[in-house]
């Protein structure tokens, strides 16, 4: 079903929500169509742009498609800078990162949302309390410390001073207590451990919260430049991201190598998000702190 | 509502006896996440207030200043002030924005129309998107001769200015860049709100004859006040924090145009090494956003209902 389909559809009447008189619809389509059309607009323009010659890159007034095509532009860029490594880099680092989120995240969001121990609100009110401070008043006490463990430019540097976070924690603990108690009171009735009821009642249950958190911690780190600009200095750890900035300084005007960089550093991106789009989605509204 | 609350008090009366069993298992299931919690968040935290007051140095070590890095900020640090007005011009111009595209864009995609959901995963695209490419994607777009805006303008007969190497314009172009990358964010939180306001108010609203726009003036606004609070105290946390697009577009140029708070800290921080001064600069970011933050708690009452 295409979007010329469903115009015509509206304009026969088909689908138009009850009520809404007949041109509204088209008035709707055409703002949607020219706000896309701007929307994609740059990301195409930076694939097209990747394929173009140096020449044609150049030329006044800019052309739209390319006149000859050019892959190995792509081959030029992955040559010119180890950017198979850097996108392994990013993958061990975002998904380091996002395994351990997950994992530490439930765990310490069940203790809050379930067990009674001496001292849990006050903690869990320091946890909510660093929620406020943004991240940049951190990263220079975070980055002395990971100075005097030695960890600079290494894959522990980079993963473990992002990997508790208590914006995990806070966003499971809402999903858990959201899980009625009754379900694990009578498997406790039954003798499970606390652990067993975890495992086999509140795990299993929480399988979209646990993928929303996983995929937006991903996303979030892949993208994120500040905390490996500063923590990687050689190719053994720079994540894509780093990467291309360093590209841009060495070959900042050939814009086509520079497209097709970056349209390198951007596809795995945007396929986990056609993939994983609902839990994002879902991400963004269950916590509003995916700004950042 | 009222139910859950009941049965969970009576649950925890129900374990109490066995209080110190659970401080054990939950000494388990805490300690991984708070450990690393303490050492890589709580004490930076707490470090940073401190670091704020000292000289550090990555070589020599701290040496105590008392006032001295903030005394310098406030009263001869220019950079600094010109930071901190670009940060928060880019706020003022670039939150509208995106939250008006927002809100415009959820109503758009709420429609019960084919097709809307294809929309609304293009609309997101650029928030997803690396922002670091598309910082250089944007560059090129900006090209005053050979790039895309101008030519464009050149078609309708405009001269499009220098954008980004144009002390007058790199401020704007930033701002345009942003906004088009972050208003899918507010338009998800927007559709969110729009979807839980009751069909039967507007049903009711038809019943007596009330036009779209007065619908919309006197039903959707209202029922999403809340909604438009919490993208409008989101989005200026966020804007304050604005560092990616300012360091790859423009490195803060021309001259200091485009610099901004974070963008300060890091070329402070990491590049001068002068890391008590950056924290000063650092904790200044946080105090602003506060502050911000407060008071639009306090303002709340005033626009915002809640049922």
């Amino acid at each position: 079903m295409s979007v010329l389909d469903s115009v015509g559809a509206v304009l026969k009447g088909k689908g138009a929500s009850p009520g809404a008189t007949t041109y509204w619809p088209v008035i709707i389509y055409a703002a949607l169509v020219a706000t896309a059309f701007l929307t994609l607009v740059p990301i195409v323009w930076m694939i097209l742009t990747a394929f173009k010659s140096a020449p044609e890159v150049a030329a006044r007034p800019p052309t739209w498609w390319p006149r000859e095509w050019h892959p190995e532009n792509f081959v030029a860029a992955w040559n010119f800078a180890p950017f198979g490594r850097y996108l392994m880099n990013s993958l061990i680092m975002a998904g380091g990162i996002s395994l351990l989120q997950t994992v530490t995240s439930a765990l310490a969001a069940y203790a809050f949302a379930r067990l009674q121990f001496r001292g849990r609100d006050l903690i869990f009110l320091l946890y909510l309390a660093t929620l406020m401070i943004p991240p940049q008043v951190t990263v220079i006490p975070q980055f002395i410390l990971i100075k005097e463990l030695n960890w600079v430019d290494t894959y522990q540097g980079l993963i473990i001073p992002q990997a508790f976070t208590a914006f995990g924690v806070f966003l499971l603990r809402q999903f858990f207590l959201a899980i009625p108690r009754e379900l694990e009171d009578a498997a406790r009735v039954d003798g499970a451990t606390r652990f067993g009821c975890f495992w086999r009642i509140i795990l299993p249950l929480s399988g979209p919260a646990l993928a929303t958190l996983a995929v937006f911690a991903f996303l979030f780190h892949w993208n994120h430049l500040l905390w490996p600009l500063v923590v990687s200095n050689s190719d053994a750890t720079i994540p894509v991201v780093v990467g291309l900035r360093d590209f841009q300084g060495q070959y900042g005007t050939d814009w086509n190598l520079l497209m097709a960089a970056a349209a390198i550093a951007t596809i795995p991106t945007i396929i986990v998000y056609l993939l994983a789009q609902r839990w994002f989605v879902r991400g963004i509204t269950m916590s509003g702190f995916g700004g950042r | 509502m009222a139910n859950t609350t009941r049965t969970r008090r009576s649950s925890i009366f129900q374990w109490r006896p066995k209080r110190d069993r659970e401080g054990l298992a939950a000494v388990f299931f805490l300690l991984p996440n708070l450990v690393g919690f303490l050492i890589f968040t709580a004490i930076p935290v707490g470090a940073a207030f401190l670091l704020a007051f000292y000289d550090y140095d990555l070589l020599l070590g701290a040496s105590f200043a008392g006032l001295e890095n903030f005394r310098e900020l406030f009263t001869t640090d220019k950079v600094f002030r010109e930071a901190f007005f670009n940060t928060v011009y880019f706020t003022a111009v670039s939150v509208p924005l995106s939250v008006v595209l927002g809100l415009v864009t959820a109503m758009l995609v709420n429609q019960a129309l084919r097709g809307v959901v294809i929309f609304r995963s293009i609309f997101l695209l650029p928030y997803v998107t690396v922002t670091v490419a598309l910082s250089l994607v944007w560059k090129w777009i900006y090209l005053p001769d050979i790039g895309l805006i101008n030519s464009a303008l050149g078609i309708i007969g405009i001269d499009g200015p220098a954008w980004l190497t144009s002390e007058r314009w790199a401020m704007p172009g930033l701002i345009i860049m942003t906004v088009w990358k972050s208003f899918g964010y507010n338009m998800v939180l927007f559709l969110a709100g729009l979807q839980n306001i009751p069909e039967h108010l507007y049903d009711a609203a038809k019943v007596d004859g009330a036009t779209g726009w007065r619908r919309f003036l006197h039903i959707t606004l209202p029922m999403l006040s809340p909604t438009t609070f919490f993208v409008v105290v989101i989005s200026i946390i966020s804007s304050f924090q604005v560092f990616d697009q300012a360091l790859i577009m423009t490195n803060g140029g021309p001259g200091t145009a485009t610099t901004t708070l974070v963008l300060y800290i890091y070329q402070v921080g990491f590049q001068s090494f002068k890391m008590g001064y950056a924290a000063a600069v650092a904790l200044v970011l946080f105090a602003a956003i506060f502050i911000f933050t407060v008071v639009q708690f306090m303002f709340q009452r005033r626009w915002v209902t809640y049922d």
